[in-house]
């Protein structure tokens, strides 16, 4: 997946950018997302319920894949059934 | 990846929240997307190659950066304050463009039909007008997000191109999204066509921190701004600092009770200076920032934290750490090399090398990065053993007196504590015997006698080698500096010339 594709949940109002990926499956609330909104949406399997919020950055263990959140919805993100977690953004001092 | 996601962000978390305030009108995040939408429409129906800035800052500048990043067109603002012949030459450079702000001075230099020109106020209200009918999706930004002409000190200005990938990495490697309290506000005074100024409204909009700009800086009219409209947050190149200071010790120095933050960069800091104002402003936090154009700003920083200790400290190791611009963010690696190419350990000066995903080191025409992706900054300096980086000039800077390399910085820091120096800067002039040699000028304190060239001679020989003795001495009023705080070290070879 190239950086700066945006993926649209199927599920719910989630959508992401890519800002890196490997191979592998991004699914919001446990099914797969894509560049265009499916016509029917479904609802997010219970087990990545847990949502998304504006702005942060989702990563799998090994930082392979990186997902900026752009739109938040209540599905929760995954890469191939494994859940992404928050990454911890050590903040800094506004510098300009 | 495009910038205009920024704005689209905040837009869409809240779009009536004030984003920016200049000369006292208001604009929110859904007016200035608006806008850039509206631009974006008129830029692409123009079929120009470049966006252009000439004017002073305003919403104008937010319209076009992220109108031109929509449409896809870098976006070139360009220094109003350069001679006609220079200004002409980049116009024909990036002719045919779609230029804002002085129409009369554009087209008296660059008669060109193929230019598109608008006044400031023509453009916002055409970009507004398109706004209503102008699609919402923008172009993927793969391309150059802005184009910024280096000044040109020893040649042809290079014209340094961003991607939108660099700065997109930059905002999001250092700024956390939506995360300045509603009332925060962030005081913009650096001109628009500076990495800073450009850095400023990325970071603000993305922390969503409300922009309060200043189009033309005078110390009454920041500090007036500041309490007016309860900045949290400034950032300064240390000239500005010194003039503030000096307009509150003259008794126009209005209460300042929510301003919390002060960044600094652009040029040397003098240590003086940054210990009298944070004696100044006792609950402000300050950082210096150290970047460059081509590194898409900050890529070294020394925070509050780091300051108060400096300040506070005995230790002279600690207390040194206010001279230097901190530790590198943890998105970029830092590495000193010599001349060769080769690392160097902590303490050795060398020439500063970077390597990030916000480093662009890219020209218009060529790319300086290296096979392994490290960019020359051709600056130079030196770690410390606590991983701190110390600036000592450009690599270009540094005199070369019969084989040995000698960096102005050390010699001007001995000279520098004479209590009768108030500012003091070294050269190199031209040598029969070594090639090179050191000149040093001085501008004597205020209400002192001007210290003899035989003891300042002196003092550099007791405190660092022979061979940095200076060969001749001047004294004069001030040092050259441009409108940003940098020294202007050819000017000062031309005063050993003459």
């Amino acid at each position: 997946m190239k950086p700066g594709t945006k993926l649209k949940s199927a599920v719910c109002d989630t959508e992401v950018m890519v800002i890196r990926s490997g191979t592998g499956g991004i699914e919001c609330g446990g099914a797969a997302m894509g560049e265009a909104k499916p016509d029917a949406i479904g609802t997010p399997d219970t087990a990545f319920a847990a949502g998304t919020l504006m702005g942060k950055r989702y990563i799998d263990a090994a930082g392979t894949f990186e997902l900026l959140c752009v739109k938040p919805g209540k599905g929760s993100l995954s890469v191939d059934g494994v859940a992404l977690s928050i990454k911890d953004a050590k903040p800094l001092p506004a510098s300009d | 990846m495009n910038i205009a996601l920024f704005l689209e962000m905040a837009a869409d978390t809240a779009p009536d929240r004030i984003g920016l305030v200049c000369d006292g009108q208001r604009w929110s995040y859904a007016d200035l997307l608006a806008g850039a939408r509206g631009a974006a429409a008129l830029i692409r129906d123009s079929g120009c190659a470049h966006v252009a800035l000439l004017d002073e800052s305003s919403e104008a500048a937010a319209m076009a950066l992220f109108g031109a990043a929509l449409a896809g067109v870098p976006y070139v603002p360009l220094n109003y304050r350069l001679a006609d012949a220079d200004l002409g030459a980049l116009l024909e450079r990036i002719t045919p463009a779609l230029i804002v702000g002085d129409v009369d001075r554009v087209r008296r230099l660059c008669p060109a039909d193929s230019n598109i020109v608008l006044t400031r106020a023509a453009f916002v209200e055409a970009a507004q007008a398109r706004a209503v009918d102008a699609p919402s999706e923008g172009e993927d930004g793969e391309g150059v997000a802005i184009q910024l002409f280096t000044s040109g000190t020893t040649a042809a200005p290079k014209a340094a191109i961003l991607r939108h990938a660099n700065l997109v990495s930059y905002i999001l490697g250092t700024v956390e999204f939506a995360a300045a309290p509603e009332e925060d506000a962030a005081l913009v005074s650096v001109p628009p066509y500076h990495i800073a100024g450009i850095a400023a409204l990325l970071s603000s909009i993305y922390a969503m921190r409300r922009i309060l700009m200043l189009p033309a800086f005078s110390p009454e009219a920041w500090l007036d701004l500041a309490a007016g409209e309860g900045a949290s947050n400034a950032f300064v190149v240390p000239t500005m600092l010194a003039r503030i200071i000096e307009t509150m010790a003259k008794g126009h120095n209005p209460d300042l009770p929510a301003l919390r933050a002060i960044a600094y960069g652009g040029g040397k800091m003098p240590i003086e200076l940054i210990h009298q104002a944070l004696d100044l402003f006792p609950a402000t936090g300050f950082t210096n920032a150290y970047g460059l154009t081509e590194t898409s700003s900050t890529i070294a920083l020394l925070g509050p934290d780091e300051h108060r200790a400096a300040h506070g400290s005995d230790d002279p190791i600690v207390r040194a750490r206010l001279g230097s611009v901190g530790r590198p963010l943890p998105t970029v690696e830092i590495e000193i090399r010599d001349e060769d190419g080769a690392v160097l350990p902590p303490g050795e000066p060398g020439e500063i090398y970077v390597r990030g995903e916000q480093v662009s080191g890219e020209y218009r025409e060529r790319s300086a990065l290296d096979a392994d992706g490290w960019f020359p900054t051709r600056d130079a300096g030196y770690i410390d053993a606590d991983g701190y980086l110390f600036l000592s000039g450009r690599a270009d800077d540094v005199i070369v007196r019969g084989g040995e390399n000698i960096s102005p910085g050390e010699i001007e820091d001995v000279v520098m504590t004479h209590p009768a120096v108030a500012e003091a800067a070294a050269v190199a002039i031209p040598s029969h015997e070594w090639g090179e040699a050191v000149g040093l000028i001085v501008v004597p304190r205020a209400g002192h006698d001007a210290p003899g060239e035989d003891e300042l001679k002196q003092m550099v020989r007791a405190r660092l080698r022979s061979s940095r003795v200076p060969e001749r001495v001047l004294f004069a009023d001030a040092l050259p500096y441009n409108e940003m705080g940098k020294l202007l070290r050819r000017e000062i070879k031309k005063l050993f010339a003459a």
